[in-house]
């Protein structure tokens, strides 16, 4: 594998970024700590449904019943299994699921997709707690570990690194160029030969494994694992609202809708407890109207416009 | 037109965090996290909220908490959680850094209690429970010696539902035989886990048994089945919005039961509230002693403050708790957070649900099951306290 000029230096941009976020817990043990976990969390969520939903643009709203297996199979087994391995397990579930759904759904597309993905949560968390009132009389889960913020900080971190660096591998790679081809025109890439489904699938099913193994490590932190908050149909929303805010059409597009969007849910939430939900309307409304191609597609559009400035002097230049 | 809405909004919270920190000499910086938001909103705004609210303008009117020999006005930091732990881990982690205030109310319900225990354990502040209702309080007591759990094991709830019962057995109104129904969450199964046992070791035979998911809108085929069991007595370990469900639909069908028990729900003032004379009778998780003369000082105070009646149930032990930290801070005199724990631990404190001490970190004495009769919720069965009434049978849906 050859590694050009510029992807080199982003590597190393990248490793110092990567550096300098590590050592947050040695400045913040308490709120900053938090929100960074907060922040690192959906920072992972974002850019594993970006993977799929950037280059297919099919809105999965499954985020929730992904996320909700990674974190019941930590609440099932944490006493009986070792924790990292409970990580890797949840996003092998997650991802068979997703294999699963992919494969009865994958072939429609548009708006039948988003509602079966909608309907998938819902359905997830009914089966978990059916079987659990079935088999046993205790419906919580405890998962009791000794990590702290500080160490699910830094799983989440680590995370966040590998969704980069598989974005980055697939985008090199056979399956990210037939993902292009898609994305374009679906109908011109089964033309050229594309077994599209099982390049759908594939995606998908790796999307679904980051955001399960997001899900096991956020265990510890939940301590009391039941369905509603497991499977909160909140997540599948924040997820495509931050993500299309940032812009899916870059891999690093989510993280720009991630940061101001938490940081802005935040503060309004703190300086307005009482009247939260009227002023994130509020901001909404600004956000549609201000922002309507996304944090990214803004950036371009200023870039473009700086670029035909430069060319209007240039040209003012000669003339 | 938003623009100079947010201007508008930003400057009116400038303003505030500068009134603020104007008034900061002097005063007691207590925390609250809790739902204002979410699936737990609804009850939150009824049980929880409002206590901390009549808490503070108590405290403060009386000139505030006497702390050593200063008078400290209580200055209120609140955050919404939106249901969710994540947001609640991240509420307490800035109400014991960003904030810095000196102790923090619980958070509201099992779920969100248990999620923010260990964080607010390692900033050593007491935690006084009083949404929390799980069979696991013994060990988190435990676990977290800061902590001090009020509102009892769902084992003990189910169990005074089944001594409710029996006594309606023993005088002759009702025969042995039972519907039980439970919402499929962790409550619900915990009490059904313990009321199943109960109910069979007084002396009832359980005739049907369904459980349903959370968030259930139609219950009326677990009406009708109920109905076709003829039982003569229906127990339902219900949540608010199927408390309300199971009974609207007991009402059209005509359930003919001598007893009628719902869960968390029946002791809100709404329930009398939508159902009128029919709630007469109806039994519920909960209850109070409305004859008390504490109970009725707190009540009219409650209404006269907050503008809402409060319900026959956390109400009042959300309101103990708030009692028993302020009793716990004047006796430490001091805001060191370990002597604030060491003082619950030991102390008596006279709140008004009466007198509460902590045996191992449990507080004991409890209503257990209520019923309604003319508008109040009277307690029908209770462990430690005194003023329960003999439960009677219910008469029709009339």
């Amino acid at each position: 594998m050859t590694l050009d000029q510029s992807e080199i230096r982003i590597g190393l941009l990248g490793a110092i970024a990567i550096a300098a976020l590590a050592t947050l817990p040695l400045f913040s043990q308490g709120y900053y700590l938090s929100l960074g976990v907060n922040l690192m969390l959906y920072a992972a969520l974002c850019t594993a449904w970006t993977l799929f939903s950037g280059p297919t643009h099919y809105i999965s709203l499954a985020t929730a019943a992904f996320f909700g297996l990674g974190t019941y199979t930590v609440g099932l087994w944490v006493d009986h299994v070792p924790f990292f391995a409970l990580v890797l397990g949840g996003g092998v579930v997650a991802a068979v699921l997703a294999g699963l759904v992919g494969l009865a759904t994958l072939r429609l597309s548009g708006v039948y997709f988003v509602i079966f993905t909608l309907g998938l949560a819902e359905l997830v968390r009914q089966l978990v707690s059916w079987t659990q009132t079935k088999v046993s009389t205790r419906m919580g889960l405890y998962v009791f570990t000794d990590f702290t913020e500080m160490h699910i900080y830094w799983m989440l971190l680590a995370l966040t690194v590998a969704v980069f660096v598989t974005g980055w591998l697939i985008g090199r790679s056979r399956l990210g160029f037939a993902m292009k081809i898609i994305g374009n025109d679906e109908t011109v890439a089964r033309h050229v030969g594309i077994d599209t489904a099982r390049a759908k699938i594939i995606l998908f099913m790796i999307s679904g494994a980051f955001i399960g193994i997001a899900g096991a490590i956020s265990a510890p932190r939940y301590a009391y694992i039941e369905p509603p908050s497991a499977f909160n149909p909140m997540i599948s929303f924040l997820v495509v609202i931050m993500a299309l805010l940032g812009g899916t059409k870059r891999l690093w597009g989510p993280l720009v809708g991630v940061v101001p969007f938490t940081i802005l849910f935040d503060q309004v939430s703190a300086q307005f407890p009482n009247h939260t939900p009227i002023v994130m309307g509020l901001a909404f409304l600004a956000i549609v109207y201000l922002l309507p191609d996304g944090v990214t597609g803004r950036l371009e559009q200023l870039r473009a416009r700086m670029k035909r400035t430069e060319n209007a002097v240039g040209e003012e230049k000669v003339a | 037109m938003i623009r100079r809405t947010f201007i508008a909004l930003a400057a009116g919270a400038a303003s505030l965090a500068f009134i603020g920190h104007a008034a900061a000499q002097e005063t007691i910086k207590i925390g609250a996290s809790a739902p204002k938001t979410g699936p737990l909103a609804a009850g939150a705004t009824v049980s929880h909220w409002p206590n901390i609210q009549l808490w503070v303008s108590e405290v403060n009117e009386r000139g505030g908490l006497k702390v050593g020999d200063q008078q400290m006005k209580i200055e209120l930091v609140e955050y919404d959680d939106r249901t969710s732990a994540e947001t609640a881990v991240q509420n307490i982690q800035r109400l014991a850094t960003v904030d810095n205030v000196d102790f923090i109310v619980t958070p509201y319900s099992t779920g969100l209690n248990v999620a923010t225990a260990p964080l607010i354990a390692r900033y050593g502040y007491p935690h006084i429970t009083t949404s929390a209702i799980t069979d696991g309080v013994e060990e988190f007591a435990g676990r977290w010696p800061n902590s001090f759990w009020m509102l009892g094991t769902s084992k003990e709830l189910a169990e005074g539902t089944a001594a409710a019962l029996k006594k309606l057995m023993d005088a002759g109104e009702i025969g042995n035989k039972v519907a039980l129904v439970h919402v499929a969450d962790a409550f619900g199964l915990e009490l059904a886990g313990a009321g199943k046992p109960a109910l069979e070791a007084a002396g009832f035979e359980i005739v049907y048994e369904a459980s349903y998911p959370l968030g259930t809108q139609d219950v009326s085929p677990i009406i009708s089945q109920a109905k076709a069991a003829a039982p003569d007595a229906f127990v339902g370990f219900s949540y608010p919005g199927d408390t309300f469900a199971l009974t609207e639909q007991a009402q059209i069908q005509g359930l003919e039961v001598g007893a009628f028990y719902v869960g968390v729900g029946t002791s809100f003032p709404a329930y009398a509230g939508r159902f009128g004379a029919v709630a007469n009778g109806i039994l519920g998780a909960g209850g109070t002693n409305p004859d008390d003369e504490k109970i009725k000082e707190y009540r009219a105070k409650h209404k006269e403050v907050t503008g809402a009646d409060a319900d026959y149930w956390a109400s009042a032990v959300t309101y103990s708790g708030l009692q028993v930290l302020e009793q716990a801070i004047e006796a430490a005199g001091t805001k060191d957070r370990e002597a604030v724990v060491e003082a619950i631990k030991t102390g008596t404190f006279d709140t008004v649900m009466g007198e509460v001490k902590f045996e191992n970190n449990v507080n004991r004495n409890l209503w257990t099951v209520g019923q309604w009769k003319d508008g109040v919720f009277y307690g029908v069965a209770a462990n430690g306290i005194d003023g329960a009434i003999e439960p009677v049978k219910k008469d029709g849906w009339e």
